[in-house]
């Protein structure tokens, strides 16, 4: 701790001090950074670091180890069994299938995600009267929960739901469509949520990055005679492609761990026979069922929901690199 | 994810680029309106339904979008036939612990990540950097086995514990602290201020911003996680209110206004909070990034 008696005879720059800390070299420190002891950080750190590694890091570390042991959901850690629980996922085709629907979430999901929210935030972007007015009714969605949202497009998409019986009476359709329990219409469905939930975010995301792109560049541009459109695509797109790529990335991860719309929509069940059902649902289904669960089985999915998210990561990086070098 | 703190407030200012006027910008508010339409109308629409009236059709054929008579009936039943007020405490309690613990550990523990020159700053950024490659939903079954063997199952602590700080908030309230002049700091020293002195009156005076946006974050985030407290608890005595209203999907499925009801209270003290604090709310999505 600094002492009063510290601050009025601060130590001299000799070589000792130097020399004693060397990776600080004390010269661009402040007075501050170079009076504290080397105990204080610890104590400070103690605290916020040690949850940290508590709820994140331990845990990780522990998923991988639970992924080789035969762990049940009830009790106890198991014994080690080797790679039983992923040749069991491999030979699985719930898991596969479960694979296959995250996957195919993703890739409808990300392309809409990376350009409506683009849509909306040009639209917004200008700073006329009442824009703010705007800016904050378009948030709603983003601040209302997924469940609370989930629960409202049910009775929308419900068999007797707004939706189709406004096909009904329009003689669009004679049979009512099943929204919420058809295989992929459920999934479709559930992808609408997400993206009505997400726009408004990713347009904050997007008026951040428009405020940044250099205005004369529009004006360049209309003085040369490009129309709106043609601006979008050549001043705009261009100037916001970091943010583009980030809402890629960050969408992707979003819908391969895609649960929650899922589960509501389909009351829990993940569609008839669960054939709907998410890779996070399957982790969940077969890691904490009391009487047929095997928490090792729901720690390889889990290992794996984690290397398809860092591959899917790496591979929008080299893309994005590759992108850039053109 | 701070990559998203792309942008100042101050830059903003002049995010204007070229003036709308008369025609156009009377084109501007109508696709404005109709697009707020499209947005909320799939929101609204259908929580209006929870004021219709008992014996009015809620769906299907003859079922009119907006309550021909208004009725409070449906809220009534929520409020008297379920364990509402219990499931809004119990939120309350773990949004609560999780405000207090986020604030706490992201102040002090950004503070000194803030701070240069001392030996394992490295080490403990690298900590919590590393904890965001890693989605949720992966590490869920271990917090769960964690939390299972601290005998926390189905308790509210045992919600709260692992979500009680988020890696975001550290570097939140880092970057916040980072913004402050060494000259200050040196300034207070000179004065005879210890850390501790200097954190309290120095620094944490300067982020109330920063801080704001934390419990913000925190609250909201803790009301609305549905997918953790689903795992964790099991008795109706410990149901969170996301769980709560979802769990009046199956009870209630025959008079859906309730489930609709149960929506209508989960909202509209989010809603409220909103609309007074939006300008931090936008500063959490833009400085970290954080999705709520």
């Amino acid at each position: 701790m600094a002492t009063l008696t510290d601050v009025k005879r601060p130590p001299r720059q000799t070589e000792r001090a130097t020399k004693k800390r060397p990776r600080t070299s004390g010269k661009d420190l402040n007075g501050a950074a170079r009076f504290r002891p080397a105990w204080m950080p610890l104590l400070w750190l103690l605290a916020p670091i040690g949850v940290v590694a508590a709820f994140y890091l331990y845990p990780f570390l522990n998923i991988i180890f639970l992924s080789f042991t035969d762990a049940s959901p009830l009790s106890g850690n198991g014994d080690f069994v080797g790679l039983e629980n992923y040749q069991f996922l491999a030979n699985d085709p719930v898991f596969w299938n479960a694979v296959l629907n995250s996957v195919v979430y993703a890739i409808c999901v990300v392309p809409l995600m990376v350009a409506l929210p683009l849509l909306l935030a040009v639209l917004l972007k200008d700073h006329i009267p009442g824009i703010g007015f705007f800016r904050s009714l378009f948030y709603i969605p983003a601040i209302s929960s997924l469940v609370v949202v989930s629960l409202a497009w049910t009775a929308i998409l419900k068999d007797n739901g707004t939706l189709n019986t406004t096909l009904m009476d329009l003689q669009l359709i004679s049979e009512p469509l099943p929204f919420l329990t058809g295989r992929w219409f459920l999934l479709f469905s559930a992808m609408a949520v997400t993206l009505w939930q997400g726009l408004p975010y990713y347009m904050v995301l997007y008026l951040a990055a428009l405020s940044n792109v250099d205005r004369s560049l529009y004006e360049a541009a209309a003085v040369d005679g490009a129309g709106p459109i043609r601006r979008f695509f050549t001043v705009t797109v261009p100037g916001v492609r970091i943010m583009m790529s980030l809402v890629g990335i960050l969408t992707m991860i979003g819908s391969i761990k895609i649960f929650t719309e899922v589960h509501l929509l389909s009351n829990g069940s993940g569609g008839i026979g669960g054939e709907s059902q998410t890779l996070t649902m399957y982790i969940r289904s077969v890691g904490l069922d009391p009487t047929y669960g095997s928490l090792g089985q729901g720690a390889a999915g889990s290992v794996f929901l984690f290397l398809l998210t860092l591959g899917l990561l790496l591979m929008s990086q080299r893309l994005n690199r590759k992108a850039e070098e053109q | 994810m701070t990559t998203a703190a792309l942008t100042s407030r101050r830059r903003r200012g002049r995010a204007g680029f070229g003036t709308v006027q008369g025609k156009a910008l009377a084109l501007r508010y109508v696709i404005l309106s109709v697009v707020g339409v499209l947005l909320l109308g799939p929101l609204l629409l259908p929580l209006m339904a929870a004021f219709k009236a008992p014996g009015e059709p809620v769906f299907g054929q003859g079922a009119s979008l907006i309550p021909r008579e208004w009725s409070l009936d449906a809220f009534v039943q929520l409020f008297t036939q379920t364990e509402i007020v219990r499931f809004i405490g119990n939120s309350l309690i773990v949004c609560g612990l999780t405000v207090v613990s986020a604030l706490i550990l992201s102040t002090v523990g950004g503070y000194m990540l803030s701070r240069r020159g001392w030996k394992g700053r490295g080490i403990a950024l690298v900590v919590v950097l590393s904890t965001m490659i890693f989605p949720f939903e992966s590490i869920m079954l271990s917090l769960y086995a964690q939390v299972r063997d601290l005998g926390l199952y189905d308790t509210l602590p045992g919600i709260w514990l692992p979500m009680m700080l988020g890696p975001f908030h550290l570097l939140l309230m880092r970057a916040a602290f980072l913004g402050i002049a060494d000259e200050v700091e040196d300034a207070a020293l000179l004065d005879g201020a210890g850390e501790w002195h200097r954190f309290w009156y120095i620094f944490l005076p300067q982020v109330k911003g920063s801080l704001t946006v934390v419990g913000l974050t925190a609250f909201i985030a803790a009301w609305q996680d549905y997918l953790w407290p689903l795992l964790i608890t099991q008795s109706s005595g410990n149901t969170t209110m996301m769980l709560g209203i979802a769990q009046l999907q199956s009870s209630f499925g025959t008079d859906y206004r309730v489930v609709l009801a149960g929506a209508i209270a989960a909202l509209v003290p989010i809603a409220i909070v909103f609309f007074f604090t939006q300008k931090y709310f936008f500063k959490g999505v833009e400085e970290g990034g954080l999705k709520f």
